[in-house]
């Protein structure tokens, strides 16, 4: 094979491992120096260095060097005329041998202690769209000989590349750093997002004297249920938001009714029963982060037997999120004190449960609850939130267990099975 | 002689003369192991080395590039390099890129020993 056929193959090589480099590499240091090696390598060139251009700073910092001395230094400061020099070379390749004296470039290999007989030969600035990414020393060829037109073409090709994967890492870079800034934002948003709707539920309860910290034990329960039915934590946050808000259609029900000392009518009961339709009115509007919010308290009075409202919606038809609400919205009123009646102790409510499951209730959602309960009274969580809530002398272990998991071997078979489904 | 293996670089000391096995390493970063073993036995004394090319059938622009920077550490050591057992399209890239100004070539690594016991440099069958 002739020598120029031999050289063009040994530095198509070096283009085409120079190109998998840049695009596969995903750390910086390594790809430069790669990139370092197989300059060096398709020519023959003994010493070299690639420095990358901080313009905040107006520092050149050397990523990677070979062959140096170890005086090199590891970055220099350029100035705004070595700058401005070094844009306007572009990818040209400056013979150090035949630079001007008074080249602005001069303070610049002063710096780099570039002195004779450190070898280096040749400068080549790396610019990518009018911007310095960077610059490129490269020592004498391992021939002896001095670089040809050909030489320098394959240099500036290289090196352009090599401009090219530091920019585009830099792009990477910037857009990683963004990312990381809007997802702090948009956490911070959420963050003032659930203390605004848990202040908004404070709200809600202070209009019905009776049931105050209602809604924000609804969206704890909701989210302890949620959890335990293995549901991310997205969603887990969006239910206990859900419950939190579950109740917000009360705004626009008479004072009088809600805090009604006795059993209301059934004419006042008819307008109680305006606040999942209100609540939803009044969520619907809002851009919630979170699915289907308004649907949750608009279906949490719906029951899998249809004998629920606003619309009688059956089984199926009734959002999983709206059926943990609903129980999550149960339990809460039956472990507390209501104007006409004291709470239930939990074997009633466990009872109740029982009683409701497949009718008002989803079997699925009780197993969760139940469940959550056993863990906490057996000790077995890190904290014990339903035992915070409901108090540490309301629940009798030694009574309270077995029940527990009587209803839970009961409902396992059939879970959510409802004759309506 | 000495057998002795550091930095998951295979290589031996015969006297003051490192043999250092090139393998499959050299193509990639991770061939700069060479050049730190070759440093390694230099500063642990070798007055040679030889890097044996029986295992290495191809050698890339990145390998290109690390054995310059092997020349280098030897030429500031004052070390001789001798190349061994290397096929002829790799010696044909040798001599274009001026590699061979700098090195001597063997047939296999008993001939590299051989002249450098004929030079002078290396005493037959002793080590360190």
């Amino acid at each position: 094979m002739e020598l120029p056929t031999r050289k063009l193959i040994h530095t198509f090589g070096a283009l085409a491992d120079l190109g998998q480099e840049i695009s596969d590499s995903g750390n910086f240091e390594e790809m430069v120096l790669t990139s370092l090696h197989l300059l060096l390598g398709a020519l023959g060139i003994r010493r070299g260095a690639v420095a990358e251009f901080e313009a905040v700073d107006g520092l050149l910092k050397f990523v990677a060097v070979r062959g140096l001395p170890d005086a090199f230094p590891s970055s220099i400061t350029v100035g705004e005329d070595t700058r401005a020099a070094l844009l306007r070379i572009g990818l040209a390749a400056v013979q150090l041998d035949k630079l001007d004296p008074g080249s602005e470039l001069q303070p610049l290999f002063t710096a780099c202690r570039i002195l004779p007989g450190t070898g280096v030969q040749l400068c080549v600035p790396m610019v990518v769209r009018s911007e310095l990414i960077g610059l490129v020393l490269l020592g004498e060829k391992a021939t002896g000989e001095g670089f040809g037109e050909e030489d320098l073409d394959v240099v500036s090709s290289m090196i352009r590349q090599i401009g090219v994967g530091i920019h585009t890492h830099r792009l990477l870079a910037q857009v990683e750093q963004r990312a990381v800034e809007n997802r702090r934002l948009y956490d911070d948003l959420r963050a003032i997002y659930r203390d605004t709707v848990r202040a908004f539920a404070a709200a809600i309860d202070i209009k019905d004297k009776y049931t105050q910290g209602h809604s924000e034990r609804v969206g704890k329960y909701s989210e302890i249920i949620a959890r335990q039915m293995g549901w991310t934590e997205e969603e887990v946050e969006g239910i206990a938001i859900a419950g939190y808000l579950h109740d917000v259609g009360k705004l626009v029900v008479e004072r009088d009714i809600i805090n009604a000392p006795y059993r209301i009518d059934a004419k006042q009961s008819k307008e109680l029963n305006r606040h999942p339709a209100a609540g939803y009115e009044i969520l619907s509007p809002i851009n919630h982060p979170y699915a289907d919010i308004p649907l949750m308290a608009k279906y949490h009075h719906e029951r899998l037997d249809g004998r629920g409202y606003p619309d009688g919606l059956t089984a199926d038809q009734i959002p999983l999120g709206a059926k943990i609400v609903s129980v999550a919205d149960s339990f809460d009123a039956m472990t507390t004190d209501r104007p006409y009646r004291t709470r239930r102790n939990l074997e009633q409510v466990i009872v109740d449960f029982r009683k409701n499951t497949g009718t008002q209730f989803d079997g699925e959602v009780i197993i969760a609850l139940c469940r959550a309960l056993l863990y906490e009274i057996k000790g077995e969580t890190k904290t014990r939130p339903l035992m915070k809530m409901l108090g540490k002398d309301y629940i009798e272990p030694e009574k309270i267990i077995p029940l527990l998991n009587e209803l839970i071997a009961e409902l396992q078979p059939r879970k959510s099975a409802s004759v309506f489904q | 002689m000495g057998e002795l293996s550091a930095l998951d670089v295979r290589s031996r000391c015969v006297g003051t003369t490192a043999v250092v096995y090139a393998g499959d390493y050299l193509n990639k970063l991770s061939g700069d192991r060479i050049e730190r073993e070759c440093k390694r036995q230099l500063d642990l004394g070798c007055r040679n080395l030889v890097i044996d090319f029986r295992d290495t059938e191809l050698v890339n622009s990145i390998g290109v590039s690390i054995l310059l920077g092997v020349i280098d550490v030897a030429e500031r050591n004052g070390a001789q390099v001798i190349f061994s057992d290397v096929n002829s399209q790799t010696v044909q890239l040798f001599e274009m890129l001026g590699l061979t100004r700098h090195v001597a070539l063997a047939r296999d690594e008993q001939e590299a020993l051989a002249s450098l016991i004929e030079q002078g440099t290396l005493t037959p069958a002793t080590g360190h």
